[in-house]
């Protein structure tokens, strides 16, 4: 197989992972768009193991031990974040990451949520 | 790398627009996990969003078996579609977000965003073609990604890496679960004083929250 098949198809899912993260405007959806740019990452890792162990004679396997590795890191990043994601709802009641400009809760903070913002930020 | 094994790298015993089979069927699938991943970020409706990313990603699943890598495209079904779409379905749910086309689902800056990632892979598709335009993936033989090689490689030589994912994993499981708990309105100095200790008090709270 050609190695560009791979290679260019990894490319485009990362440009479009890279226009969702830009583009879009709910926490989750961008999120979703990490994981395409993680996604064409793997793609490459793969692909391209696949290529040195028959070119190279490559035993150490390096590219699939490391999207074994992508995977499971990809996994744990979706699981902070959206958690981060979920705690940033409950606080301020939206995910819309365009409106989450402030990084403290400012002096308009003494709405309900205030509280709880607190508490959060004392576990955390 | 040695000398000896370099003209294999550039050996091109290939038609150079031939194509085979499997990339024929690899170029089909890719078309499919490109669609469904533009779907998934120009699409007006959120659940449908992570709906499409499931055809993309099996997509990508089916593309690693092409490639001879059957342990990672089992894994990519287990952990992509099995478990991280659900997450990120559970996520929209608790989000409240709204079933049907949202008009806001898009920023502003759109077509700065279409600018960059349009720039960004002319930029990657030019170099990736032109640095490998001679090179192919021999595919016959043993496959290069059985579950017996992938195997034997992760647990000879990436043992420690593993392992310290291990750990990594734990510590976002536990960072998790001290994030999402919710936080209690009226019994506050309870909850300060079991988590004045630090995380391991969180695991014990949090079971106590999800039997609530």
């Amino acid at each position: 197989m050609h190695l560009v098949y791979p290679a260019v198809l990894s490319a485009l899912l990362f440009s479009t992972g890279l226009y969702g993260v830009l583009a879009r405007r709910n926490a989750i959806l961008v999120l979703m768009s990490v994981e395409l740019m993680l996604n064409a990452v793997n793609l490459n890792l793969v692909a391209f193991d696949v290529w040195l162990a028959r070119a190279a004679r490559d035993t150490l396997h390096s590219g699939q031990a490391l999207t074994l590795f992508t995977i499971a890191v990809a996994a744990a990043e979706i699981g902070i974040g959206l958690a981060i994601v979920l705690a940033v709802y409950r606080n301020r009641g939206t995910s819309d990451i365009d409106k989450l400009r402030d990084t403290a809760e400012g002096p308009d903070g003494a709405e309900p949520g205030a509280v709880a913002a607190q508490k959060t930020e004392a576990t955390a | 790398m040695t000398p000896a094994p370099a003209p294999s790298l550039a050996a091109a015993p290939h038609g150079f627009l031939s194509p085979t089979g499997v990339e024929i069927a690899f170029l089909l699938v890719g078309l499919v996990t490109f669609g469904a991943a533009l779907i998934t970020v120009t699409t007006r409706q959120l659940v449908h969003a992570a709906l499409w990313l499931v055809v993309a990603l099996g997509g990508l699943a089916v593309e690693y078996l092409l490639l001879t890598a059957e342990f990672i495209a089992w894994v990519q079904v287990l952990i992509y579609v099995g478990s991280v779409v659900v997450l990120l379905l559970f996520g929209l749910m608790l989000t409240r977000a709204p079933i049907g086309r949202s008009p806001d689902a898009d920023s502003g800056n759109r077509w700065a965003a279409l600018a960059v990632a349009v720039a960004a892979a002319v930029a990657l598709v030019w170099v990736v073609a032109d640095a490998f335009r001679t090179t192919w993936i021999d595919l016959t033989g043993p496959a290069a990604g059985s579950t017996r090689v992938t195997g034997a490689s992760l647990f000879r030589y990436w043992v420690l890496p593993f392992e310290a994912l291990s750990v990594l994993l734990l510590a976002a499981l536990v960072g998790a679960i001290v994030l999402s708990r919710k936080a209690k309105a009226g019994t506050g100095t309870e909850a300060d004083g079991t988590e004045a200790d630090g995380t391991p008090p969180a695991v014990p709270s949090a079971r106590k929250d999800g039997a609530r």
